[in-house]
This record gives C-alpha cells, sequence and structure tokens, in this order.
C-alpha cells in the first residue's frame, strides 16, 4: 500500500490530478454546501440528524455500486448491467431461501455468488472477445433481468426470518446499520483507488490503454477484476434492498445504472476515463440524494426532482468539460 | 459487408456467398426459419391474423431503430428515446383530445421530436459532451418531466380520425406497416447514395479523416440526431394511435428494444458500419420471437432473456467475424 512513492509513474498518470479536479470537487461540495444551507432554510425538518441519517440510509443501496463504478469509468469503461444484477441477485435470494429450501445465510452467499459471476461473465467477455463495455452490458442488462422475470415469473418472496432485516432497517451505534457497511466500502474503495498499485493502473488504462499494456500492466485481468467486483457489489446492494422493502420482485434495482452513472459523472470522473475520484462519487451521491430529498420536503413532487438531476448532470458536465478545455488552451 | 449488392455480384461467386452471409441476409433467413418452424409446431402461429399482429404492433420499433441505427453508425448513443416517445405520444394525443386539428396534433410530436433531438445534437456534437451524459440526462428530464406533469393520467376520448394506425392504403397494407417498410427504403437509399448519408458512415467510422475530407463532423451529428427525433416523433404516432388509450408514461424498456434491433440488425456500437434494413428485419425478428414464445407456450416473461442472448449472440459473431476478416 505504500509502494505508491517508490514506483515511478508514467508521465500521463501524474497529469490526471491537475488543478481543475481539484477545483471540480471543491466547486461541488461548495455547491452542495449552499444547496444543504437553501434547503435547510426552506425547511426546518432538513437540517436534522434523522433525516440525514436516513438519507444515508436510501443512498447506500445506489452507493455501494457506483464505487465500483468509479473504477470501471476511470478505466473507460461502462457497466450498465448493475441494475438488473440487483434484480436478479435479490430474486435469486428470495427463490433460492423459498424454493429450493436453502437456509437464508447460504441464500445470501449464493446471491453475492451468482452476483460476482454475472459480473464476471461481463469482464471475460469485454476482455476475451473484445466487446466493447458499452454494448456487452446492455446485453446483459436484458438478459439478466430476463433471468429474473424468467426464474420468478413475477412472484414474489417475502416473511423472512425477523434477524435479517438487521442490516436494511436497524441501527448500530447510532446511524443506520447499513450506512457503516457503505462507510468502511468507502474508505476501502478509495485506498485502493488512490494508493494500491492496482488502483494507479486503472488510471493508467484509462489514459492509455495501449501504453499501460506495453508497459506490461496486467490490463485484462485488471478489467476482469473490476467488472467482478461490480457485480458482487451489485449483489451485496440487492441484499440491502431486500433486507430494507422486507420483499423480492424481479423489478428490483431498474433505472439504478442511471443513478450511479449520474452520481460518479457527477463527482467529476470522466466518462473518457483516466480521471476520477472516490470522494468525487460521495459528493456526487450526496448532492442527488439531498436534492431528491430537499426538494421533496419543499413540496416539489418526486417525479419533478428527476428533471433536475437530469439538468443537474448536463450542466455539470458542460461546466467541468469547459473548464478542461481552457485548461488545455484549446 | 455494405459492399455485397453491387453490380457485378453474378461474376463473382464468392460475392454470392459473402451476400448470403450478410447479416440482412441471415435475419432474413432467421425470420423466414422461425416463422416455419414455429408453424410446424403450432400452425395458428402463421394465421395471417397473427402475423399481421406482430408486424401492425411493432412496426414503431423498427420506425425508431431506423433513426436509432443513423446514431450509431455515427459513433454516438441514445438512450433518452424511449422517454421521448411516450413524451411525444402524450403531447400529440393530448393536442387531439383539447380539439386541436388532427393534423396539428400529428405534425407537433413530428417537430417536438425533432426539436429535442437537434438540441442533444448540438450539445453532443459543439460543446462536446459525451451522448451517453447528454442522453442519460435527457432521459431524466423527460421522464421525471412527463410524469410530474400529466401524474401519468391515461388520455382517453382520443377522436377515431386521429388513429393514424387504423388507416389501410389499398384496403390491405395496414399504414403502419407501409410506414416502416417506406422509411427503411428511403433511409437505407439515402445513406447508401447521398453524400450526405455517406458522411454519417465516415464520421462514425473515422472522424479524422472525415474532417480532412471536409465533411464537418458537428454537422453531420446534427444532422443525424435530427432525423432521428423525426423517427421518433413518426414512431410516437405509430405507438399513440393504435391504443385507444395513452398512457402519459414512458413505456419501460422501449429505448433498450430499440437498440437492440439496431445492433442485433448489423449496426457496430464501435460507429461506420451497419444498414438500416438490417436494423428492420432484426425489429421484425424480435417482434415475431416474443410472439412465438406465446405459441410454443413458453411463459412471456423469458422474452427479456432471450432478447439479451439475441444481442450477445449478434455482437459477439460480429466481432469475430470482423476479427477474421482483418487477419485474412
Amino acid at each position: 500500500m505504500s509502494a505508491m512513492s517508490e514506483i515511478p509513474l508514467p508521465q500521463a498518470a501524474k497529469r490526471v490530478v491537475p488543478w481543475w479536479l481539484l477545483r471540480h470537487e471543491t466547486m461541488l461540495a461548495a455547491i452542495l454546501l449552499v444547496a444543504l444551507i437553501v434547503l435547510g432554510a426552506l425547511n426546518n425538518r432538513f437540517l436534522t440528524l434523522d433525516n440525514l441519517l436516513n438519507q444515508g440510509r436510501l443512498t447506500t443501496e445506489v452507493g455501494l455500486i457506483a464505487l465500483p463504478m468509479t473504477f470501471i469509468i476511470i478505466t473507460g469503461g461502462i457497466d450498465l448491467s448493475v441494475g438488473s444484477i440487483v434484480g436478479l441477485c435479490a430474486i435469486l435470494l428470495g427463490y433460492s431461501w423459498k424454493n429450493l429450501g436453502f437456509p437464508l445465510p447460504l441464500a445470501i452467499g449464493f446471491s453475492l455468488l451468482v452476483g460476482a459471476a454475472a459480473g464476471f461473465f461481463n469482464g471475460i467477455v469485454i476482455t476475451r472477445v473484445k466487446v466493447p463495455p458499452l454494448i456487452m452490458t446492455i446485453a446483459t442488462l436484458a438478459l439478466y433481468r430476463g433471468l429474473a422475470e424468467g426464474i420468478s415469473q413475477a412472484r414474489s418472496v417475502r416473511g423472512y426470518p425477523e434477524w435479517f432485516y438487521f442490516i436494511g432497517q436497524e441501527n448500530l451505534f447510532g446511524g443506520p446499520a447499513q450506512l457503516w457497511l457503505f462507510l468502511i466500502a468507502i474508505v476501502v474503495s478509495a485506498i485502493v483507488l488512490d494508493r494500491t498499485i492496482f488502483g494507479r493502473t486503472l488510471y493508467a488504462i484509462g489514459n492509455n490503454e495501449t501504453a499501460a499494456r506495453f508497459s506490461s500492466l496486467p490490463v485484462d485481468r485488471v478489467k476482469l477484476i473490476i467488472y467482478t467486483l461490480s457485480g458482487l457489489m451489485a449483489g451485496l446492494s440487492a441484499c440491502v434492498l431486500v433486507s430494507r422493502v422486507t420483499t423480492t420482485r424481479s423489478d428490483m434495482g431498474i433505472g439504478y445504472e442511471l443513478d450511479v452513472i449520474a452520481a460518479v459523472v457527477l463527482g467529476g470522473t470522466s466518462i473518457f476515463g483516466g480521471v476520477g475520484t472516490i470522494w468525487g462519487t460521495v459528493i456526487g451521491l450526496a448532492m442527488i440524494q439531498l436534492l431528491k430529498n430537499g426538494l421533496a420536503l419543499t413540496g416539489v413532487k418526486g417525479d419533478a426532482t428527476i428533471v433536475v438531476i437530469g439538468a443537474v448532470l448536463i450542466l455539470s458536465t458542460l461546466v467541468a468539460s469547459s473548464l478542461q478545455r481552457r485548461r488545455d488552451g484549446v | 459487408m455494405t459492399a455485397v449488392t453491387l453490380t457485378g455480384a453474378e461474376a463473382d461467386p464468392r460475392r454470392w456467398l459473402k451476400a448470403l452471409a450478410s447479416q440482412e441476409a441471415l435475419l432474413a433467413i432467421a425470420v423466414i426459419g422461425l416463422a416455419i418452424a414455429v408453424g410446424l409446431y403450432n400452425p395458428r402461429f402463421l394465421a395471417a391474423r397473427n402475423l399481421s399482429d406482430v408486424l401492425l404492433g411493432n412496426a414503431y420499433i423498427a420506425v425508431a431503430a431506423v433513426g436509432m441505427s443513423m446514431v450509431i453508425v455515427s459513433g454516438n448513443i441514445d438512450i433518452s428515446v424511449g422517454a421521448l416517445i411516450g413524451v411525444l405520444a402524450t403531447i400529440s394525443g393530448t393536442l387531439a383530445v383539447n380539439g386541436a386539428p388532427i393534423v396539428v396534433a400529428w405534425l407537433a410530436a413530428l417537430v417536438a421530436g425533432v426539436v429535442v433531438m437537434a438540441l442533444q445534437g448540438v450539445i453532443i456534437a459543439y460543446l462536446r459532451i459525451p451522448a451517453i451524459v447528454v442522453t442519460l440526462g435527457m432521459l431524466s428530464i423527460l421522464k421525471g418531466g412527463l410524469i410530474s406533469v400529466t401524474g401519468g393520467k391515461w388520455i382517453t376520448d382520443l377522436p377515431d380520425s386521429f388513429h393514424l394506425a387504423d388507416i389501410e392504403l389499398f384496403g390491405v397494407l395496414p399504414f403502419p406497416v407501409f410506414l416502416m417498410i417506406l422509411v427503411t427504403i428511403l433511409a437505407a437509399l439515402w445513406m447508401r447514395y447521398s453524400a450526405s448519408g455517406r458522411a454519417i458512415y465516415a464520421v462514425g467510422g473515422n472522424a479524422e479523416a472525415a474532417r480532412l475530407c471536409g465533411m464537418s463532423q458537428p454537422r453531420t451529428i446534427v444532422m443525424v440526431f435530427a432525423l432521428h427525433g423525426l423517427f421518433a416523433g413518426a414512431a410516437a404516432l405509430l405507438y399513440a394511435t393504435q391504443l385507444r388509450v395513452i398512457q402519459s408514461t414512458v413505456p419501460p424498456n422501449l429505448e433498450l428494444t430499440i437498440i437492440t434491433a439496431s445492433v442485433v440488425g448489423g449496426v457496430s456500437i464501435l460507429g461506420g458500419v451497419g444498414t438500416v434494413v438490417g436494423s428492420t428485419l432484426a425489429a421484425v425478428l424480435i417482434a415475431e420471437i416474443a410472439s412465438a414464445l406465446v405459441f410454443i407456450d413458453i411463459s412471456p416473461y423469458w422474452i427479456r432473456a432471450v432478447q439479451g442472448v439475441l444481442i450477445l449472440v449478434t455482437v459477439i459473431a460480429d466481432i469475430l467475424r470482423r476479427r477474421r476478416m482483418a487477419g485474412a
């Protein structure tokens, strides 16, 4: 982990931390702060610890997937199948417990394994057959959702044992249980991305994949790992989601890919690859969740907040790209 | 793949083999082969009524896939089109119910489609924001906007004359099927023989070379998106006018089905390759498969999995074939 200082970084990797990137995140944090103050002033229920912790609870499911998605987008890839993996894992959790008679802990393990396998399948086709990630994961977006629908035949499963609801509904050390899980995942992801050879390899791939290969970096293995990780985290997210809402349905996780990518891109990760941080993603997630919540509390209808998020996504990308262009002197 | 039907095909037997192996030919064989296979199992599948229902009910997907194919050939992608079709159908239906002349209600969908898509094209081409981000944002805006304006209410009491999809030309040919065929032929000819149509392939295949040949990449992309908006408007009209009510929500997964049709039809996601004839055939095939599942007693809940396998197989076959061609 401390190997960072000994490894001479390629020039390209050094330049991925230019001034404007820091500016993007500080800018975003500033906007977030202003939004917090304005929304807090408009509604006195908004800036309460209870409300904010509850928002943390709600953002965990999308957040857990956004972390590996940051890795993937940094390499210049994308994973559109995550929402479908959530659906498939949720269904398999319920199906294997109720219909196949698995004990619940085994069912949880099984659904996590299937999540990882689904991600591994994405990764293996992307790296071996060289199918572009966008199209591969559009295909598995349909395939995995189709499997969830086919296996469940649109029947839901409920009535899980009481202990299973702990992670989704209970509190631990005064905070929502899943928030702790999310915090650990954030810290681990940030350290991996920032302080390990593995993490720095992601930037190298995103900046110039050919150069990374010539530098004998294990490009394919690294890609395989991050797509597998993405599937595994989607499986974990499914378990947290089922535990929170107490039921499984085959339409779970629909549209998650949009929320996840919006958070990552909003957080300053470039869709072209090579640029991005975990902290940016976390701010992006916080921004989306607080906008949703704040607008809802101030009386804006739920669906109108989606409009705001779409507009914020396009505008923030516009600003980031015009700043970058000015830096590049174009 | 695009050069197979040039003249002189008879002279070279290898041309014939290549033509047979083209995506379009394979799809046509698949469409007919599937019909025969399912027909043998359950003859009711081949009833004229069922086949025309399959075409009629899904023509709008083929029409939208024509525009989507152009967008993907130009090296972009659009995931907002499903939401846009929902919005355009609602706009058109609302106008029709509120007493606007029917022609105005129809035209409004087309115009609004062009405006929204051209706007996205401008942001993508001139402000250089990746298409996936712009269309993702627009998807959010359109979807949220539609539900918050309409509350998801159904539009009922549509005037009879509104139902464009009911028209039958020469007493036999349903208008949606006619439009699907017409749009496909016109778009195929235009993309193949006109300078502006060829520019789409050039821009998607090699943007730098296209620029050096004097083609304006941004202008081509805006044009492609504007056209895509026009086709989305036409698709929305077919979609809105074939039902007695319009549900003012976004049809779920519509964009996915449209992209599937393009990709299975042989449009390469890498840009520069593909034809609209292929995408229309693929749209027909996908609709045919959905219907076939019912006739061979497989639960329709499996349709999406079948769709996924279909994209997967086509894409992998396409990549492997191209790698072999590059290696040869």
